[in-house]
């Protein structure tokens, strides 16, 4: 049946040389080799946020009126509406659970070195729209929670100096949390920020055939000539079906998450209630937002908040242009960027869990 | 150099001579040689500025002369000189008199806050306070013995003893007062029994203003204790439905007969607590039997109402117990809690239906609630059901992800060994 299929693509669309890189394409073997499934989990998750996110624009309605209804139609009414909507919101926890895990092993096995420099460089920028994807999604379903998470959030973004206010007005689309913030949140989720990503991911993944695999430094040593060619594995089927399995596992993850503790919707937000005690964002701005907590007001008459931004888009450019900038550094510049790594990875896993712990 | 200097040195000092200055024009501008004097002395003559300053009177430009008499802007024995109109100490017994002369005073109190009252001293002298006053009692409260003397604030002041918070306070400190109410005899537990009441826990627990005092049920300036056919209309004040159903219950004739208080019969007056269910029916904490006995219709009407109030509240905890463990399991049952809150409206409705004392009214609200809980009970036992149907799905769906990873994982060894 399969042999019929590919002879018929073949006589029309000569497939086999189509497919011939793809046969051609190896996947390096080695001790380290299963951090080169991340990526492709976090492409499966994002996939699945695409389907479920496409079947929950069926019934979602972006309007404050009607938004914190739809969603509750969709857990309470739609057939299979709560799996869906459940899946929606924690593959988007998981995908950007394992973008992160994906930037940190690239960081660590310096899988980011010449000449994958834009292949970073594009993840990196996934990287931050998938955290604009959580941040626009957040305030979707119009409860409590998400309203005052995006008023602290949007607050923060208008202490950027000289663009902080126009840049808050226009997320909010005026003064104030509203049904236009709602609206445009909604136009930035399912339309501006897809569109993006997809374009980035064609990119990356085109990068990432033309380059191909890294291979670790460390254990680039262990890899003679004579031994390199018996450690590979095609990518077609062998890796290919590797990942498939992945991708399995992170559904019955999903699954159970889903089934086992479906998300919450809270309580419908309303704009004129005080804010309630524990207002908190998601967990991956957590270590952003427990730094601004901390910082004093004032240090040397400059506003804190201010620094504390300033500090973080300053860290972001430098983590984004790492390859760039550790080429500069030459030798001693590796050890800068692993440093940096491990006290970038100790500094956000502490921050989030001191976020979550402090009252 | 110095110029400057002396320039710096006005500028430190000009807010200092400037409040120097405008002291200096108000003490020539309202003399007032009265504290000067009184500041010094021992109480009970003792008034000190602090004190006075933050009299009401005080603050609207009143002096001691206003009460007292005389002449302030004089500092010598002039000032308290009969030709300058000087009372001196006012007597307990004139007190009402010298305060009504400007509180009854409808068009002189307008000048100051045209939204007092007037009637304060027409009302002292209808109180069992005034009454006894007129009496010769010299004991009975006057004005200044609940509103203070020299420290006088406005009753909306917190720090008012008859602000709303400090009233019951205010009243127990004569009522209170076993040696001082021998010769009334009266009781002196009021106070006691207040403080352990529902209603002080809503006004000094929960904060709620509304909730009442000594003075929302005896009044204020004409404070007496209701009487016994009266006292209905006091709580009915606030508990408006209870009353109006307790009024065309069989109850109403049957207490008018006995000369039984309405509502203080059945929850005390001072001491009234929160109600139970456990007050109805023939239970030990009933109060029904207090009067009726097995075997009367009376008796009877109580188990069945008791009974019809039990159900309705074990069938609403029933279904809340169930909603709460579905909502525990992650499920979406916010409708079902919005019915919920129906339910225990109903509850609500027919506790305060038991004052018709009749089954078949109390049945209207409880036939009401019933039907609710049934519901939101049916909606929590699908609620967890669907959970259920979700964690075999669940479990199927994992065992063809297990099944088909094995089968992934059996090709690539079939596959990886051809190749090899």
């Amino acid at each position: 049946m399969l042999a019929s299929v590919r002879k018929w693509l073949d006589v029309r669309f000569d497939w086999a040389t189509l497919t011939a890189p793809l046969r051609k394409k190896t996947v390096p073997v080695h001790e380290l080799s299963h951090w080169y499934f991340l990526g492709g989990i976090t492409l499966f998750l994002f996939g699945i946020q695409v389907g479920t996110g496409i079947l929950l624009l069926l019934y979602y309605r972006p309007s404050s009126n009607e938004a914190f209804e739809s969603v509750q139609y969709i857990m309470t009414r739609v057939q299979f509406g709560w799996l869906v909507r459940s899946i929606h919101s924690w593959a988007a926890n998981l995908m950007i659970f394992t973008a992160f895990c994906h930037m940190f092993s690239v960081l660590f096995l310096r899988a980011y070195r010449k000449p994958r420099e834009l292949t970073w460089l594009s993840g990196m920028l996934l990287l931050f729209l998938a955290m604009g994807f959580g941040f626009s999604g957040y305030l979707l379903p119009w409860n409590t929670l998400a309203f005052f998470a995006t008023k602290v959030g949007t607050d923060i973004a208008g202490q950027v100096p000289l663009i902080g206010r126009p840049l808050m007005i226009f997320l909010r689309g005026g003064e104030e949390v509203t049904g236009a913030t709602l609206s445009r949140f909604f136009g930035f989720h399912v339309a501006v920020l897809p569109g993006i990503t997809t374009l980035l991911i064609l990119v990356h993944l085109a990068l990432i055939q033309r380059l191909g695999m890294s291979v670790p430094p460390a254990v680039e040593p262990q890899r003679t000539p004579v031994r390199q060619q018996s450690r590979e594995m095609h990518f077609f089927p062998n890796f290919l079906l590797r990942e498939l399995m992945a991708w399995y596992i992170a559904l019955g993850v999903l699954g159970a998450l889903a089934a086992l503790s479906p998300w919450g919707l809270g309580t419908k937000a309303d704009p004129f209630a005080s804010a309630p005690a524990g207002i908190r964002p998601e967990w991956y701005f957590m270590f952003m937002f427990q730094t601004l907590k901390l910082i004093p007001a004032k240090i040397w008459r400059v506003d804190g908040e201010m620094i504390g931004i300033l500090g973080f888009g300053a860290a972001g450019v430098v983590w984004t242009l790492l390859p760039f900038l550790e080429r500069s550094g030459k030798g001693r510049g590796q050890r800068w960027a692993l440093g940096a790594g491990i006290f970038a990875l100790a500094y956000m896993t502490s921050m989030t869990v001191y976020g979550y712990l402090a009252k | 150099m110095d110029t400057s200097r002396n320039k710096y040195a006005m500028r430190l000092l000009s807010p200092f001579l400037t409040a120097l200055l405008l002291s200096a024009v108000a003490r020539a501008q309202a003399p007032n040689t009265c504290l000067d004097c009184h500041i010094a002395l021992d109480p009970p003559y003792k008034v000190t500025d602090e004190q006075f300053s933050q009299d009401i009177h005080a603050q609207k430009g009143l002096t001691c002369a206003s009460c007292h008499g005389g002449d302030p802007s004089k500092d010598d024995q002039d000032a308290m000189s009969k030709k300058a109109g000087f009372r001196g100490k006012i007597e307990r017994k004139d007190v009402p008199a010298v305060c009504g002369r400007c509180h009854s005073d409808g068009a002189y109190m307008r000048r100051y806050n045209p939204s007092l009252r007037t009637d304060q001293f027409a009302q002292y002298l209808t109180s069992v306070h005034g009454k006894r006053r007129v009496q010769g009692d010299d004991r009975v409260a006057v004005c200044t013995d609940c509103h203070g003397v020299h420290d006088l604030r406005p009753a909306s002041d917190t720090r008012s003893k008859v602000h709303p918070l400090n009233i019951a306070q205010t009243c127990s400190r004569c009522h209170a007062d076993v040696a001082y109410m021998k010769k009334y005899s009266i009781a002196t537990d009021q106070f006691a029994g207040y403080s352990a009441s529902v209603h002080h826990e809503a006004l000094n627990l929960r904060g709620d203003l509304s909730a009442p005092t000594c003075t929302t049920c005896h009044g204020n300036h004409g404070a007496a204790p209701p009487g016994v056919s009266t006292v209905q209309n006091v709580c009915s004040t606030c508990h408006v439905f209870q009353a109006q159903l307790f009024e065309s219950s069989p109850h109403r004739a049957a207490f008018a007969a006995a000369s039984l208080p309405g509502c203080v019969t059945c929850h005390s007056n001072h001491r009234i607590s929160h109600p139970t269910d456990a007050m109805l029916g023939t239970g030990a904490e009933s109060v029904c039997t207090n009067c009726h006995t097995d075997g009367d219709a009376g008796y009877q009407a109580a188990t069945q109402i008791a009974q019809q109030l039990e159900r309705l509240d074990t069938s609403a905890k029933g279904a809340s117990e169930i909603l709460d463990r579905a909502e525990s399991a992650g499920m979406e049952v916010s409708d079902a809690w919005l019915e919920q809150d129906q339910a225990r409206d109903s509850l609500t409705k027919s506790r305060v239906a038991i004052h018709s004392f009749n089954p078949a009214r109390v049945q209207e609200e409880i036939a009401a609630g019933l039907q609710i809980t049934a519901k939101t009970h049916a909606e929590g036992i699908a609620a967890l059901k669907e959970r259920d149907y979700r964690r075999r799905g669940l479990a199927l769906s994992l065992l063809a992800i297990v099944a088909v990873v094995i089968g992934l994982s059996l090709y690539l060894r079939k596959i990886e060994a051809r190749q090899q």
